[in-house]
Formats: structure tokens, sequence, C-alpha cells
């Protein structure tokens, strides 16, 4: 390891995505809705209520837990951590401590210097979601704070890497491995806003490391590391010391900000929770059939549809993305993910969409203009533009604009590039051999892929001929 | 209703449903114990104003059962006392001689009981908080075992430790009122399942009877001690076999339960921030020196001592010495009863080592705790256990006190049932 080596561990926290919180019978579908419309006795912590642990939830954890191979401890326990905070009901958080659901297991990566590297993971555990505080008034200045309990008791995995990350781009492919996978189990919505939020401990070697909380976004995390890292360098470079300590990532500037010093940190009290008995889950493992996941669908695209090893990459790396190529790949794959990889998603992203706004009917007519050659591929772009800002179909934008690439000009190239590649024939011909009029036509049908008209084509090449 | 002893913090006249086995009959709730629609303070005034939204779940199968519910009743502030004194509303005066306690923490539903004012009534025991009321105001109590009676709706103090119970004048009071509270409950993930569905049989005959030496040691008033030494000889007489036996870990009891309850407490009460029920937080000031405000004038003194010893057993550096090594005692208190139960069918001895105290009597809190010395080991383990009424020394009751293996309730009520018999006879 190289003096300047940047270690980086994670620690992820993601919703999953059942229907009913985690200890409550509650919905979970709160995002639509207005403040403390999702919210019982229970998860509002009023007293006397018990929690009963959604058997879902937990089958969800434990299909994460298979897929990265983790070990599952025969019996793990709830436990309670205690800390004051008004969006806490209770006064603690019921979450897992010295007995995780999940042990060990890995996630499988892209490296840095090119090849896979295996990340190693820590544990998995579960635990609930805190409610919501708004701050009315504005940030710091804010006269009071209201509180929303519908995230109360939503179900989180907190998934804890080893510090087996070297640079800001692994950590990102690292949540982007991650969410498709978790999003292939059927466990996760990364689209559900704050269905995902990240702490990042980051240290130079050789030096203490700092932690960043708070981030809450995939390209905030590789943006926050960057800052830090330019922050810690900077600071060992001048010959000052890195504070071992926590630090907040402000989304809106990019940078990370002291928060609490240590002599504030909480001493969380862990104790099981008396109101839970042990769960014994290990053999339900057995009954969890793993998705084909996307190390396995990126083999199988290689395979199946002989595609590069980065398109297939890029294309399994998102289900929905994974689902919509294979609806649109059709006769032509190859064609399909090169338009799908490398044209598509340079649309969308401009525009700041997903490919779950995309109509593969739509979009699979716009393939076949092209792959028939009715179109260019320049048209095809233009084309590809007004089938995402607009309702109109493929074929119709064509004619309205005129791309389509003109019979005449087709046939006229085709009888050109023949003529030019049959000088035999040719001669042939103008030897009398008339029967060799019929070879050149054909070789023209061929070029134009059978679109072209047989006795027209045999018109225009005597007309050819006889220049 | 005349409530002289101040035995019910709200009283109730809304008749239960006309059929139903409890159909006609009153039943007072002690104020741990959600009630949809009546204030549940847990004798605290931290509380003062909570109106739950929903029933606790033996309070619906109560309604289910026809029981007209008369009133919430005093306790300890959330079961934290001996007495009911350490009530946020005043203590409760034992019906029996009202210069005495009633005995706590259920302290309210024993004077209501023991008063007449309502004819049977539920309480709470996290470490005798049945029995010794019962066995103070003359009544018979019963702690059930751990995991047979739903705790949802039950306002936490010690969840791995507390049940809710019935109490009554008469063993078939109990066993009638058991009957209905035990049905099964999803919400209580603690619950076995394993619903009570006897009719009490008066018998020992066959059965061995444990007395450990140590329910009779230092601090047990002897003339309690020779009253219920008669009783088991009673009980001997119907036909059990009475064997002397040893619970060495009895030493080890009172720490393992005090520190246990302590921790899970300051736990528990750290949801009275004065948000969401109760007196409200004064919004004007930051939310730490607001919740801090709440709490320091609303918890009474003796809750604050439980908040402050179970934070500091918990503490990083302290849990191991505390925590860690009283869940250790208590396995082996645990051990003890199994290891016991495996020759006898019951262990008898006193239920509280002396009669009711005066009022005021306990001024220190260590001499209430060592109170507790001959209930405690039932909840550290978990067995049933209950208090009959077994004569009275200067006018004042004694209780009788029986403990069963696990989830064999029956026994210890068909025993129950049997002295009852044999001394109203």
């Amino acid at each position: 390891m190289s003096a300047d080596q940047v270690i980086i561990g994670l620690e992820i926290h993601c919703q999953l995505d059942t229907r009913t919180k985690l200890f409550c019978g509650c919905s979970t579908d709160y995002r639509d809705d207005g403040p403390n419309t999702h919210v019982c006795p229970v998860c509002l912590g009023l007293p006397g209520t018990m929690p009963a642990v959604n058997r879902r939830a937990v089958e969800y954890a434990l299909r994460v837990a298979k897929a990265f191979n983790c070990e599952i401890p025969e019996e793990c326990e709830f436990s309670r951590k205690n800390y004051f905070y008004p969006d806490l009901p209770k006064g603690y958080q019921i979450t897992q401590y010295d007995r995780p659901l999940a042990l060990g297991g890995h996630i499988v990566i892209e490296a840095e210097e090119g090849g896979e590297k295996k990340v190693r993971l820590t544990r998995i555990h579960m635990e609930e979601d805190p409610g919501r505080l708004v701050h009315r008034g504005g940030g710091a200045r804010a006269r009071y704070s209201l509180v929303d309990y519908n995230r109360s008791g939503v179900p989180l995995i907190e998934i804890v890497t080893e510090p087996d990350l070297r640079s800001p781009k692994e950590a990102r492919r690292l949540l982007a491995k991650l969410r498709a996978t978790l999003e292939y189990l059927g466990v996760f919505d990364s689209e559900k806003e704050g269905s995902l939020r990240v702490d990042a401990n980051v240290s130079i070697a050789g030096h203490d490391r700092v932690e960043i909380k708070n981030i809450s976004s995939y390209k905030g995390v590789e943006k926050a590391l960057t800052f830090e890292i330019t922050r810690q360098r900077s600071l060992i470079r001048r010959g000052a010391t890195v504070e071992r300590e926590t630090r907040h990532f402000v989304e809106a500037r990019g940078t990370t900000t002291a928060s609490r010093s240590k002599v504030e940190e909480h001493d969380y009290r862990y104790f099981p929770e008396p109101d839970l008995p042990p769960l014994r889950v290990a053999s339900w493992l057995d009954d969890i059939a793993l998705p084909e996941l996307p190390d396995a669908r990126r083999e199988r695209f290689m395979q199946q549809y002989g595609l590069s090893i980065n398109h297939a990459r890029t294309l399994t790396g998102d289900l929905r993305l994974a689902e919509f190529f294979e609806a649109v790949a059709g006769e032509d794959p190859v064609l399909a993910a090169t338009w799908v990889a490398d044209t598509l998603l340079g649309e969308l992203n401009y525009r700041d969409r997903t490919i779950a706004t995309v109509d593969p009917i739509r979009f699979r007519s716009l393939l076949s203009l092209v792959g028939s050659g009715t179109i260019t591929d320049r048209s095809g772009v233009e084309v590809l533009r007004l089938v995402l800002d607009t309702p109109e179909e493929p074929a119709s934008i064509v004619e309205r604009l005129g791309l389509a690439v003109t019979g005449d000009d087709a046939v006229a190239t085709a009888i050109a590039e023949v003529l030019a590649e049959q000088p035999q024939a040719v001669a042939d011909y103008r030897a009398g051999k008339g029967a060799a009029l019929n070879y050149l036509a054909g070789q023209v049908m061929k070029k134009t892929r059978g679109r072209a008209d047989p006795r027209e084509v045999g018109r225009r090449l005597a007309e050819a001929l006889a220049e | 209703m005349d409530d002289r002893f101040n035995a019910y913090l709200l009283r109730s006249d809304v008749p239960g449903r006309r059929s139903g086995p409890l159909a006609g009959r009153t039943v007072a709730i002690k104020d741990n114990i959600s009630t949809a629609g009546m204030e549940t303070t847990c004798g605290s005034r931290i509380l003062k104003g909570y109106v739950p939204p929903y029933d606790a779940h033996v309070v619906s199968l109560l309604r289910d059962a026809g029981a007209t519910i008369n009133g919430k009743t005093n306790m300890d502030e959330f079961g934290r006392g001996t007495t009911t004194e350490n009530s946020g509303f005043g203590p409760t005066l034992n019906p029996v001689d009202t210069t005495r306690v009633p005995g706590g923490s259920s302290g309210g539903s024993a004077a209501a009981v023991a008063a007449g004012l309502a004819e049977m009534a539920l309480g709470t025991d996290t470490g005798g908080s049945i029995r010794c009321p019962a066995a103070f105001c003359g009544i018979v109590g019963f702690k059930p075992t751990y995991g047979r009676v739903s705790r949802y709706g039950l306002v936490a103090y010690a969840n791995s430790l507390e049940t809710i119970g019935p109490m009554g004048r008469t063993v078939g009071d109990i066993s009638a009122l058991l009957r209905v509270i035990s049905r099964p409950d999803p919400r209580d993930s603690t619950m076995q399942g394993l619903p009570y569905e006897h009719d009490p049989v008066p018998s020992v005959r066959g059965r061995t009877i444990g007395v450990p030496a140590e329910f009779f040691g230092e601090g047990v008033d002897p003339r309690v001690a020779a009253k219920v030494r008669d009783s088991i000889e009673t009980l001997a007489a119907c036909g059990a076999k009475v064997v002397p036996v040893s619970m060495p870990t009895m030493k080890f009891a009172l720490a393992a339960y005090y520190i246990t309850c302590t921790s899970e407490a300051s736990s528990n009460l750290a949801r009275y921030d004065g948000v969401r029920f109760g007196p409200g937080a004064e919004v004007q000031r930051s939310w730490h020196d607001a919740f801090t405000a709440v709490r320091a004038e609303h918890f009474g003194e003796e809750v604050r001592r439980r908040i402050l010893l179970g934070t500091f057993a918990l503490s990083a550096g302290y849990y191991g010495r505390y925590y860690g090594k009283a869940q250790t005692a208590r396995a082996q208190v645990a051990a003890d009863f199994e290891r016991l139960f495996r020759s006898v069918d019951l262990l008898a001895g006193p239920t509280m080592p002396t009669v009711a105290f005066r009022l005021g009597e306990l001024a220190d809190p260590l001499s209430m705790y060592l109170a507790d010395i001959l209930t405690v080991p039932a909840n550290l383990a978990g067995v049933p256990a209950i208090s009959v009424p077994c004569g009275s020394v200067d006018g004042l009751p004694v209780g009788l006190q029986l403990m069963g293996r696990p989830f064999d309730d029956e026994t210890v009520i068909d025993a129950a049932a049997a002295f009852e018999a044999e001394v109203t006879a």
C-alpha cells in the first residue's frame, strides 16, 4: 500500500421495499401523503405498545445476505439503541447490535485498475427508520421543528463494508452494484426519495479516519469522498494532523463540515430488546431462491446476444435497463445494445430522466428504421430525441421530416457500387451476354436488402450500362 | 361509590355487555393498562391527560366477556414501589387498617377489591406488585407464567419481568378472570399461545410441596413465618407431601432484579419527553432543555432514582459489571427453580416478610427494595405464583405464596383452591 493510499469503508442504510413497516401494520407508501397519516400507536411509540417483527422484512434482508454470500448465524437478536432525539418516538431505536442477522460476505466490483475486486462485508443488520424533522423558518434560523412519523418504523438494512475501497470511484461502483443487486432481488426501490443513506469512513494510510455522515445520493458519495480526500491530503501536506472526527456532507456545496466533537459522542447503552425473542431464521435460507443477479445476467448478455463486456456491464447495471434492453433486443441485439447503451442513456441523462419513462415499443420501431437502412444513424438520433420529447411515432416523424433514405438514391448507389465491383459481368453484358444483366440485378437487390423494385432495378441498370 | 381509600384514579359507570362469562361483574383496572377513551397515567403526573386511543389486549378481552370496567386504580408511579405511596396522585390506604399501606405497586386494585368497590381487578406484577398488595389487603392475587397473558397495552416498566394478572376475593374469581385474559395475541411476541382454560380442582393430593429454607430467613417476621408454616401443614393435611428444600440463588435475586428492572425502565421511560402525550414541553426552548425540564418536573423522586440507576448500569464500561452480570445471576435463579421442580410440584413460603407497613414507615428506598425479596425470584424465573390469604397477625392479613412450574399455572391455582376450601370450610 502506497503512503498516500486512500482507505474507504461504507455503512449503507437501505429502506426495504416492504408494503408494511418493520414492527407494525402501517403502510410504507407515505411519500405522496400528508404528514402523520401512516402511523399507529406502535410506530408513534405510544405507551404500552409492543413491536412484532414483519416476517417479510426479515425474508428480504435474508435475500440480500444470501446474494452477497453472508453467513447467517443460527440466532440473531434485536437490541435497543438509546438516545434522545425528537424524531425517535420511543427514545430508543430498535436495531441489531452484537448479534446481527448476517456476518461476512462480499460484493464484487470492477476495480479502479481494471479487473474484478471483492469488497468484504463486515455485517448486515436490520433496524427501524426514525421519523423525520421538518424545520420551520429555514435551516439554522428555524424557530421550531415539526415531526412527521410517517417514516417511523420503515424497515432498513445497514450494510457495513470492510475498509477495502481505494477510491471514490470504487465507492460509487460499490453502491451501483449494491443498488442493482437489491433491485434484482426485488427488495429495494432506488427511485423512492430517501431510500438510501450512506455514512463513509475515509482516511489516508497512516492517518486517523474521518466519518462522513448524512450522504443521501449516489453522486453525493463520490463528491463527498473526493472533497474529503483533498482536504485530508492538504492537511497532511501542510504537516497538520487529520482529526479523528465525524463530519457532515453538505450536499448543496459539495463539502464536508465538522459536526459533533468527541466529548459529545453518545453512549447508546445498547441492551437486548426484551419484547422480541431472538430470531432463528437461518433455516429460512433454504426456501429463498435467488433470481438471476447482475453478474449472471451480464454473462448471459454476452453469450446470448453477443454483446461486448462494456455494453453488457452497462445494460445489466440497472434492472430496469436490463429489462428494457431485452424488450427491444429483437433480431439485431448488438445494434439494440449500441443504441440503448451509447445513445439512449446519454439522451436520458441529459434530460435527467430514467429508463422507466421510455416506451419500448416506440424505441423498437426506431431501431427497425435504423436497422433496415430506412434512416441513417444520424437521423436516428434526431428521431430518438423526438420520441423522447413528443408522443409522435417514429415512422410518422420520419415521414413528416422526410428523413427516409430515398429509394432512388439507394438504388443508384447500389447500382454504382455493383458496376464497380463486377467488371467481369459488366464486360460480359457489353459483349452481348444478356444473362449477365440478371446477375447484376441480383447483386443490386442484395445490396438494397430486397427493398428495391426488381423491374425498376433492371430498367435503371440497363440505362446505367448504356452510358 | 365511596372511595375513602383513594383506590381509584378514575371511575367509570358504563355497564358492560349483557352477555359473556363476566357479564354483570365489575373489574377495576390498574392504571398502567391502556384503556381507550379513559385516561391512563401509570400514577404519574408525566402522563396526566393522556387518553390512549387503543385498548390493551386484556381490556378488549374483558369488554368482549361482558365485564363492567368500573375504573382505573392507583399505583406506585410506573410500578416503582411496594406501597402505593409513590403515586403522583397521593397514597392509597389499606381498607383493613387505614393507617397502613395496601402494598404495591397494584395497591389501588387490591384496595378496590378488599373494600368491595370492585369484585375483581387486574394488576401487574414485575417483582411482586400483584402478590404483595394481595397479601397486605387479604385477597387473592396471581402472577401468571411470563408469556401467558398478552402485555400489549401494558405500559412497560421492566418488560422481561412483568405480567398482567388477576386479583379477586376468591381463587375461583381469579381463575375465571385469567381464563378471559389469557387469549393469544400476535402483537406480543413473548406470548407462548397457551391460553388458560382450566376450572380449579381444589386438590393437592399427591403433590409434592418444597419449602425453601431461604423463604424463612433473616428479615421474615417470625409471626408471619409461623402463620405460613401452619398453612403449609394444612396443605400436608390435605394430602400434599411437604419437603424442605434450599434455593441458594436467593442471595443474588434482589440484586439481579433491581439491576434488570432499573435498566429496562431507564429505556422504557425515555419516551416521556412532552412531545406526544402528557404535559407538553415548552416549545420556545431548545429541544434538549425543554424535555429535560418536563422530565425533572413531572417524574417523581423514586422514578428519577431508578432511571439514574438503570442508565448507570447500562453505561459503556459498566454493562458487563452490572447488566451483563445480572443476566447471568438471573439465569442461575431460573436454573435453581428448574432443579427444584424436578423433585417438587410446588414451592411454598410467605408472600411478604411482614404484614402491611404503616404509611411512611419505609422511608429509605433500600428497606423498601428488601421487602421484595420473597416475590422477585418468581419474576426472574418467569414462573407462576399466587398469594392466598392465610390468617392474620395483629389483625393484619398474611399471604401464603405458592409457586409452580412455568406454564403449569393450573397446578398452582388448584393448590390455592384446595387451601382456600380447607380454611373456609
